[in-house]
């Protein structure tokens, strides 16, 4: 069963393009990377999808109802992680916490209390004594007291140290194993490539690649790397090669097709040296934006 | 309810203040009776000298300031201007103080609707209203009869005076919500306040002197002249039904802006 389903959304804010006819869906139980640039319109999808703005067109389902009609009643089970995390700045962390559990159906005390051990969230400060790392702990607690069954993460892990968002993806992967869907917006790829199972790729406000994560780096390009001590790159210039340059006598390139046709057209010259591997998603996603 | 507590906590402190400041004013004006009425003839005679102009700005014409309550119509006008400025400011800040301090993504991803939540939001900035309008209320009562002497004045006529201040609070909350919701941020609550506040003022104060105008028929400060209410002991009727239509399509309005509205993100 599809949890989010997103059907040729699109909104404009006036004039100017905030996303234009994306569609998509994750599944149940998935973690589902969604990455692009700062304003390519990651944010402007999940407020589509929480209706804190509301499109100019098309239609998102979650749980299998319209998330604007039945909005309040779908928020009982979703959880948000906003990219900003900004709280009433007079409050302490615990009332703010505790006036954020009043609005569930279930009692949400005792996680509240687990999840600011797991984080070391100092509960009885005010929240504007908090550093902005602080704060964004407060917002993953925040966020996942209620247990939700859906997760919205928009750059979790900005203002946290290595420590924590470790801790940070540790949680999010208990999560998921008990069965809770993630929809993990980041413009950071190793994250997405350590957390994700299947990724959406945005630019400029429409998708322009959804694959899994796995196919992404296995099935489309090699990262090749030729040395040699007579080499002339015009060899390698043909169908599939892309991103050719020579340095040092060393050629680096990108190759997407027949993986014989490259090993053959290397053994017809004498190599020092030569390596094939996967792209990070760093490389591939630079070939996207290109 | 959970948003009405909170709501009504986080604004507790500026309702009490208020409170205060507007009882202080009237204390200190109702305390000036005694000695105004006791020189009330010469009062009077230096009154009908002062230019016509003046007297209608301050809607004190053919106002008796050596009676009770002529004298307590004049510092009622006063406490309008305060209960009008402090109204507007709930209203104009009831919901953009979300969006102006990057509130609103927590609260509106929360599981209730937009509805329930500028319901909660109305009646909490009510409530705090209340409360100073029962201040008002008991400071009145007491100051006068503590400053009034051997005078005696006609209840009817202060209840009716009082009563008013519900409405006219109303006016300015609605009023304040309903622009707020129409423009597309709102940076600082207080020059919108003391703009719509003192706006309505000076309409009704210039309104009388330039005589004859539509203009001032849209300000409560009109539909609500303490000097009117004193003399002819009744509410100016029409006037006020202006009142109470102007507050029904400020609400309805607000719901549906709210309702529809697009909430700015934070970058």
């Amino acid at each position: 069963m599809s949890v989010i389903e997103v059907n040729n959304l699109t909104k404009y804010y006036g004039k100017a393009l905030g996303i234009e006819d994306v569609s998509f869906q994750v599944d149940e139980g998935e973690i589902f990377g969604f990455i692009g640039p700062n304003g390519a319109g990651k944010s402007t999808t999940i407020r589509l999808l929480l209706s804190l703005i509301y499109p100019s067109s098309g239609s998102a389902t979650i749980f299998g109802k319209d998330c604007i009609q039945y909005g309040p009643e779908l928020r009982q089970d979703i959880g948000y992680l906003p990219s900003e995390v900004f709280y009433y700045e007079r409050m302490k962390v615990i009332d703010l916490l505790k006036y954020s559990a009043s609005f569930y159906q279930k009692d949400c005390t005792q996680r509240l209390y687990e999840l600011a051990e797991i984080m070391e969230l100092d509960l009885k400060r005010r929240i504007d004594d908090l550093s902005y790392g602080n704060k964004k702990k407060v917002g993953i607690v925040q966020g996942l007291l209620h247990q939700p069954k859906l997760l919205f993460l928009d750059e979790p892990t900005s203002g946290l140290d290595p420590l924590m968002q470790r801790k940070f993806f540790k949680l999010i992967r208990e999560e998921n194993q008990r069965g809770v869907t993630v929809f993990f917006s980041s413009h950071i790829l190793g994250e997405v490539q350590r957390m994700c199972n299947r990724v959406a790729i945005i630019k400029e406000g429409s998708i322009i690649n959804i694959q899994d994560i796995k196919t992404l780096q296995h099935d489309n390009y090699k990262k090749i790397r030729v040395a040699a001590p007579a080499l002339d790159e015009k060899q390698f210039e043909f169908e599939g090669v892309s991103n050719l340059e020579k340095n040092n006598g060393t050629i680096r390139f990108f190759y997407k097709g027949d993986i014989n046709q490259i090993t053959r057209k290397i053994s017809e010259i004498e190599v020092s040296d030569v390596t094939i591997e996967e792209p990070t998603l760093e490389e591939i996603f630079m070939h996207y934006y290109e | 309810m959970n948003i009405y507590k909170h709501e009504f906590k986080m604004n507790l402190n500026s309702v009490i203040i208020w409170s205060v400041a507007i009882a202080a004013l009237i204390f200190i004006f109702v305390s000036l009776f005694s000695s105004f009425a006791k020189d009330a003839e010469l009062l009077n005679e230096m009154l009908v000298n002062f230019p016509e102009e003046l007297l209608l700005a301050f809607g004190m014409t053919g106002i008796d300031l050596s009676t009770v309550l002529g004298f307590f119509s004049f510092a009622f006008l006063f406490a309008q201007i305060c209960l009008a400025i402090q109204a507007a400011n709930y209203g104009f800040s009831l919901v953009s103080i979300e969006e102006r301090e990057l509130t609103a993504d927590f609260l509106l991803a929360k599981p209730v609707g937009r509805t329930q939540i500028l319901t909660s939001k109305l009646l909490a900035a009510l409530s705090g209203l209340t409360i100073t309008n029962i201040v008002v209320w008991i400071s009145s009562f007491a100051f006068i009869h503590l400053f009034k002497g051997d005078r005696t004045y006609e209840p009817r006529n202060l209840i009716l005076l009082l009563l008013s201040i519900l409405v006219f609070q109303l006016f300015f909350l609605t009023v304040g919500l309903v622009i707020s919701l129409l423009v597309k941020r709102v940076r600082s609550v207080t020059p919108y306040a003391m703009a719509l506040a003192f706006g309505m003022y000076v309409l009704s104060a210039f309104g009388s002197m330039l005589g004859e105008s539509k203009l001032e028929n849209i300000t409560p400060f009109k539909h609500f002249e303490p000097n009117y209410i004193v003399q002819h002991a009744a509410y100016n009727l029409p006037l006020v039904l202006i009142s109470v239509t102007v507050i029904v399509i400020s609400l309805v309005g607000s719901y549906v802006l709210y309702s529809k509205r697009n909430i700015p993100s934070a970058v």
